[in-house]
This record gives structure tokens, sequence and C-alpha cells, in this order.
């Protein structure tokens, strides 16, 4: 047992923070969630891709490097220590791709993935329905057989990226007489500048349009865009729902940067205001009560984050596919796009990362005082807003990919074995 | 990079749960806190042959240590099966022994460098002879240890005032400030939270087994211990550089003691992170038994979702507890300078984790896991104390924090912004 890299990865880590360290924006980008904001980011997604860092772990002929899982851990490692943008293609390179490499025709990759990859296109999740959020098994949005293809009709909502992006992806009810609501479900992808498509930007908690509903009315759909066979679009959701609370959409990279730049701001903040009046007391090591310790377990939690994925990357786990039952076909091109962990695991993962990211930046908060009421718009707003507009999107953290006390069901049935009850 | 247990390691692990769950370990944990070490005991041995012991004590000694990985394997198992005894201590002394000899063991083997070391003044008379000295001490008690015909306890600052299980152990080691002694007695048992720990005030009545520069004023005032063996001609050190004298004839750096209790401490505090990492394990596991079974409302507990839910948010913790302490692993395994603070983090994921699944216990099994006859008081009550022996939370986050700041120096730029309206004002 050891936490060693071998001389490729170490290079594969220098390379990685060498160039960041050449082209990480200077200045942090307007939010994503504004018009500006996602054009700025489009445009450093495009940026990533021409270095080819924008996929590190597709498979070669995506655009990816083929990296292992490692590898990807230690990119993102670098990368948020650089102080690099948020993803706005998230959704698609975490949600979609993965599905498309594990269910995907090769057509479909090959259509799909490269503009993805290069920023071209990016993708909206189109998942909950007004009816139903974590519990997809009640989605009405339905898909209509029509020749060459599908209708998609219904309602969609709370989907992210949907505001300003230029395709989505979502499960639609296409075999109604099904026994049982998981079954009949039909997995598509679709345009949302398309005929009977509206999108009607929703504000999140911040005013900005962060999501969308989307109203489709008779949008067709050809076959080629269906993912997986119709009918089977809970078994190949599932495996994406994996991938969404995992490591995919979260690693850890991102908890460890927030976590040393936290601990860098409460010495910032005691050695402003030494002693009287100051919440750390003056002396960074010393008892400063309350906010010391949050500090110091935002440390060592993002700590135990990293060390838990770096056993999934490495060990026995590391080797099993994403979605616990899923076909378990890994990408061709020797690259790691599975999360590393099984379903019900990712679960345990994803009430962790979401908690630990709330408190680092409630802590974070509560540190910088009455500058910590400040909107990220605000000009005093220190870190450029960072910490404000962290926090508005930490406090989604807990509900979005499944809410937190679905997953708590989830690993007290799965994972521990108790029985099953009423959800709700 | 290899993060993971191999599968000999995760064997081992398997076998120390087999036999300990077939050898009536509550039965023992019972008895020590009454004061019956039999049972106890003879678990010990059966744990020494399962080479649990061996684990910390070098292979110089003719043993296989120190292996942490296989240690923190061990010591999970140790906890979940509530074994009584100072299992943390006799590793900790271990190691501590271990260090000292190594040191120590080039001073008798070269004597240029006894020369070297030797301070001030090499050509100073020897001082009367002492017949333990360190290696003399590792020689005799680190093959006792790694067998278990010798069941060892050791106090040390770190460990803050008491010295667990002094009236069972075969020997008492007591560190204070740059001595290390072997205790002579003990005070009456300061009963523990947890009844099977029992905690006792040393009594050091005997030669130091290396002494520092001067008796520490504090454990003499406090009448605990007291050191006439100090052997250190008066004024002959003038500094942590200076050697003082070793009892017999030898001289040893005084800070040597303290490097080496503070990395048996290191030890102890990873060792109990282990140990409080396995009680929890055993009080999920039981309470999850418990509220399958458990009906109330024409249901069983565990199907109400207040109670899946508290139970998950104890797996998470444990969860994530485990990576930390196979991290402080491999950092005390590589000697790495960062290797206490990695142990620090351990330490709190692991106490906290442990505490927090006591409390699930308590609450879910209701008045039932509120008695002592109920075996589950067994792990209740050692997931409470085990979170301040040998570094408690609040020491434990400061090390972390302080290990964060040495790596990483506050970047001045950024603490411009706190002002104040006085400030406005003036401007």
């Amino acid at each position: 047992m050891d936490l060693e890299l071998s001389p490729e990865d170490a290079a594969f880590r220098a390379e990685a923070r060498e160039w960041l360290a050449a082209h990480v924006p200077g200045e942090r980008l307007p939010s994503l969630e504004t018009a500006e904001g996602f054009a700025a980011h489009r445009a450093w997604e495009r940026t990533l891709a021409a270095g080819r860092w924008s996929v590190v772990s597709w498979p070669l002929e995506y655009g990816g490097r083929g990296a292992s899982l490692l590898r990807r851990l230690l990119f993102e490692e670098e990368y948020y220590a650089a102080g690099a943008p948020g993803r706005v293609s998230q959704n698609g390179i975490s949600l979609l791709a993965p599905t498309l490499l594990r269910h995907g025709t090769a057509e479909q990759r090959a259509r799909v993935l490269p503009p993805m990859a290069s920023g071209d296109v990016v993708w909206a999740q189109a998942w909950s329905e007004p009816e139903a959020g974590s519990d997809l098994a009640a989605l009405r949005s339905t898909a209509r057989r029509d020749t060459g293809g599908w209708l998609l009709s219904g309602q969609k909502t709370w989907s992210s990226r949907a505001a300003f992006a230029d395709r989505a992806f979502g499960l639609f009810r296409s075999h109604p007489g099904a026994d049982r609501p998981h079954q009949g479900l039909t997995y598509a992808m679709f345009p949302l500048d398309a005929p009977g498509v509206t999108v009607r930007p929703l504000g999140r908690l911040d005013g900005r349009p962060g999501f969308a509903e989307l109203f489709l009315d008779e949008v067709f759909v050809p076959d080629e865009d269906v993912i997986g066979e119709p009918g089977e679009g809970w078994r190949v959701a599932m495996s994406t729902a994996g991938d969404e609370r995992g490591l995919t959409l979260r690693s850890p990279g991102r908890f460890t940067a927030a976590a040393h730049r936290l601990a860098d701001l409460w010495r910032e903040r005691a050695a402003a205001d030494p002693g009287g009046g100051d919440p750390c007391g003056g002396d960074p090591c010393g008892a400063g009560g309350g906010l010391r310790d949050r500090v110091a377990d935002a440390l060592i939690r993002a700590r135990a984050y990293q060390l838990f994925a770096y056993t999934r990357a490495t060990g026995p786990a590391g080797a099993r596919p994403a979605g616990g039952g899923s076909t378990g076909a890994r990408p061709a091109g020797g690259g790691s796009t599975a999360g590393g962990s099984t379903g019900a695991e990712a679960s345990l993962t994803k009430v962790f990362w979401s908690e630990l990211d709330l408190a680092l930046h409630e802590t974070a908060l509560d540190l910088l005082g009455p500058y910590g009421e400040l909107s990220d718009t605000a000009p005093d707003a220190p870190a450029g807003g960072g910490w404000a507009d962290g926090y508005t999107f930490a406090l989604a953290g807990p509900i979005y990919a499944g809410t937190n006390e679905i997953q708590r069901d989830i690993i007290a049935e799965r994972l521990l074995g108790l029985p099953k009850g009423r959800r709700g | 990079m290899m993060f993971a247990l191999d599968g000999e390691q995760t064997a081992f692990g398997r076998t120390l749960d087999r036999m300990l769950g077939g050898a009536d370990a509550p039965g023992a944990a019972r008895a020590w806190a009454a004061g019956d070490p039999g049972p106890g005991r003879a678990l010990w041995r059966r744990l020494a042959d399962a080479g649990v012991f061996a684990l910390a004590v070098p292979e110089t000694y003719g043993s296989v240590g120190p292996l942490p990985v296989e240690l923190a394997v061990a010591y999970v198992e140790l906890g979940r099966h509530a074994v009584p005894g100072p299992v943390v201590e006799t590793a900790a002394t271990a190691v501590l022994l271990g260090a000292l000899a190594e040191r120590d063991g080039t001073l008798v083997e070269g004597g240029g460098a006894l020369a070297e070391r030797g301070g001030t003044d090499p050509a100073a008379p020897a001082a009367p002879v002492d017949p333990v000295d360190p290696v003399d001490s590792a020689g005799r008690w680190l093959p006792r240890i790694a067998s278990g015909q010798a069941m060892v306890t050791l106090g040390a600052p770190q460990a803050g005032p008491y010295v667990l299980d002094a009236d069972a152990a075969d020997a008492v080691f007591v560190v204070s400030g740059n001595a290390l002694r072997q205790a002579t007695g003990h005070g009456p048992v300061q009963p523990s939270q947890d009844p099977a720990r029992r905690l006792f005030r040393p009594v050091c009545a005997g030669p130091a087994q290396a002494t520092g520069p001067r008796p520490d004023p504090a454990v003499a005032a406090a009448g605990r211990a007291d050191a006439p063996g100090q052997v250190g001609r008066p004024g002959q050190a003038t500094g942590p550089s200076a050697g003082p004298a070793r009892a017999d004839g030898l001289r040893l750096d005084g800070p040597a003691v303290a490097a080496a209790a503070a990395r048996a401490a290191d030890w102890a505090a990873f060792a109990t992170a282990a140990q409080a990492l396995g009680v929890g394990l055993a009080l999920l596991e039981r309470t999850v038994a418990y509220t399958r079974q458990r009906s109330q409302f024409g249901r069983a507990i565990g199907s109400f979702q207040a109670v899946k839910h508290r139970l998950a948010d104890v797996l998470v913790e444990l969860e994530f507890a485990r990576p930390l302490l196979y991290g402080a692993a491999v950092a005390l395994a590589g000697g790495a300078p960062g290797a206490g603070a990695e142990v620090a983090a351990a330490k709190v994921a692991a106490g906290e984790a442990a505490y927090g699944a006591a409390r699930a216990a308590l609450q879910l099994h209701g008045a039932i896991g509120y008695t002592s006859e109920y075996d589950l008081s067994l792990w209740l009550r050692k997931a409470r104390a085990l979170r301040s022996a040998w570094g408690d939370p609040a020491g434990c986050r400061a090390r972390v924090l302080a290990a964060h700041a040495a790596r990483h120096p506050v970047k001045p730029e950024v603490g411009g912004v706190w002002h104040t309206i006085g400030d406005e004002a003036a401007r």
C-alpha cells in the first residue's frame, strides 16, 4: 500500500500543472449562469480542448488522453489548485458521455463526443419533471413512435445549463402499458432549438438562470438519437446516475483546493485582526473555538475524500465498472470514464461531498464576518466573490443528483441491508 | 500508487476477526474491568501468536515490524471485538524502545561515535552503572513484547496524566521531559468511563532508563514520580545539544528520548484511531442487526426513514475515516515529516465517527442499550474514552492546521479587504 506516483503519473501531473499555469485566466470569469459568463466559459472549454485537457479520461479518438481514473483525479487536483474556472460542459462530460461510452453506438459516439469535448456543443440535462425529482420512475413526459424516430412531449424542469445550452438529454415514457413505473422509458437526446421546444429560464436562488423549464410539444427525435434500446432507458440512466453522484461529477480536487483556500483565509483573518473581537482569537493554531475546528475539519474531510478516491482509483474497486449492474464495457483506448464506484457506493460519496462542500463555504462566510453577507456581485466581495458564488452553488448539492434523503435510503437499504420502507 | 489493502492484509484482518469472534472477548473485557486480567492475558497470548504485537517491533529484534498498515488492520479488529488491555500502549512502547535502541545502537557499536556524541565532556568519569539502558531494554523487552510474553504500558505527556492498565502490565514505562523511566508502582485505580480501561498515576522510584539534562520539575512536584535515578551531574548539561550523562556510562542525547517518545505517541494515536474505527464498526453492525429485528408500530424499526438516515450517516463517517487511517499508515511507514498531521487527521475522523456511532447506537437501541448488562455498553463507553486518549480532537485539529500552515505560507495580498467604518471615516 503506497501513495507514490509512478514516474509516468508524476510526469502527467507536472505536464498538467505547467499547462494550467500558462493558460488559466488571471481574472475570475463571470458567472456561467449569465449569457456573458456562459460565453466566456465556452471559450475556456475551447482553450482546454486545444491543449487536449478538456476530457483527459476519454479515448484518444474523441479528444481525450485515455487517462486512467487516477490521472483524472490528479488532473482535477491540479485544475482546481490552479484556480481554473468551473466547467460549463460538466453535464455532458460527466453524465451523457459515460452513458454514450457504455450504451451508445459507435456512430453516436463519433458524432456527439468530439463537439462536446471542444465546447462547441454544450449539453443540458433534462431528467427532472414537475412531479418527478428524485423519483424518476414517476416521469410523465412521453415519447410516441413516429416514422424513423420519436415524438417527445411533456414538461421537464430544473434543467441545469438549459438557459444557454445547445442540446439536452433525458428520459421519456415510451411504453405506457409497462408493468412497472421504471419500465418502458426511453433515453433520448434533442436540440434545445428544435421545433416544439420552449425554454423558460428559471432563476435559481440568486436570481440567475442556472436552470430552465423545458416544454416539449411533439419534438421529433430520429432513432439515431435514442441511446440504448427504446424502453430500456431506466437501466441506461441508472449507470449515469451512479456517475453523477460519484467521482465523475465531483472528484476531490475541487474540495482539496477549496479547503486549502479556506485554511489560508482563516490565517489571513487571524493575522488581520489579532485578538479582541476576532473569531479566531488571534492565534491560528491555538484554541480558537468553533471556527478553528470547522476549518480543520474541512481540511481533514477533503483529505479523506481524496484518499477515498485514490483507493477507488488504484485498488480492486477501481477496476469495477460504474453503475452497479451495468454491462461493464470499458471505453476503447484504455481510458476510464467510470466513476470508480458502484451505484450504492456513489450514494455514500454524494452525501459526503455535498455536505463537505456546504460546510466549507458556510465556514468561509462565517470567517468573513460582515463580508460574508456580500453577494458575489458586490465590489467588496472577498476573493472576487468566489466564496459567495461557491456558497450559492453548494446549497444545491444536497438536492441535485438525487436528494441526500434518497441517497441515505439507498445507503441504508443497499449497503447496510435495512428493510425497505415507504419513501417520504 | 496502490492505495488499497492487498489480499494478504485483508485475509489477516479476517483471520483475527474469526479468532476473536470465537474467543469471548466481551467476557474478557468484563473480567478485565472487574480487576481479573486472566482471560484478557489469555486473549493477549493468542493475539501475539497471530503476530499482532510483532507488528510494532523492528526487524532488527528478530521481528517483522514496524508495519503500520498491518497494525491498522489488526487494531481495527481489536476495537471491533472490544479487546481489553494496553494494546495501544504496548505497540507504542515497542516503537519507543525500538527508536531509542536504533539510535543508541550506533553509539554502542562505534567508540568514535560515543565520544563524538558525548557532548562537551567525553572524558568525564562515568556515572554509576545502571544495569538497564535503552539498548538493553530493547533487547530484553522487544522480543518479549513481540511474542506476547510481556504486556507493557506507557505513560507520556501526549497521553495525559494517567497510564492505562498499570496494575496488569509487566512493565510500566514513563516518559517525562527528556527522561524515560520504568515505574516502580502506581496509585489507586482511577476508573475510566470505560471500565475496561483502568487508569493509574505511575510512581517512578527506580533509576532512570535514560535521562535528560535535568529532572522534570513538573513530574517531581506532582509527587507521582520522583527522580532519584537522575544521574547526570548538576550543571553538566548546558542545553539540548549537550549530551547528558548516561547511567551506564554511555551518553545519550536527552532530546533523543523526547523525539522517540513523540514518535511513539504518533503510533499510539494511530493505533487508537484504528481501535476507534473498529469500535464504530462494531456499534454500527450491532445496531443494524438490532433495528432489523426490533419491531414497533408493527414494523421493523430499521424500515423507518429516521432510523435509516441516522445509520446511513454513521456509515458515511466511518467509511471516510478509513482512508485517513490508511493514509496515516502510509505516512508512518515512510517516516514522512508530515506523518504526525496525517495521524491527527485520522484520529479526529475515527474518534468522531466512532462517537457518532455510539450516540446513534444508544438512541436506536433505546433503554436496553442503556444497561450495563447488555454487551453494547462495552463499545459505547469505549467510544467516548478513545476520543481523548492519545490526542483529543482539539489538539489533533490544531496539529492539522499547523501542518497546513507550514506547507502553505500565507499569501499576504488576499488579506487586504478587511476594513471598518472607522477606517472609512479616517480617510
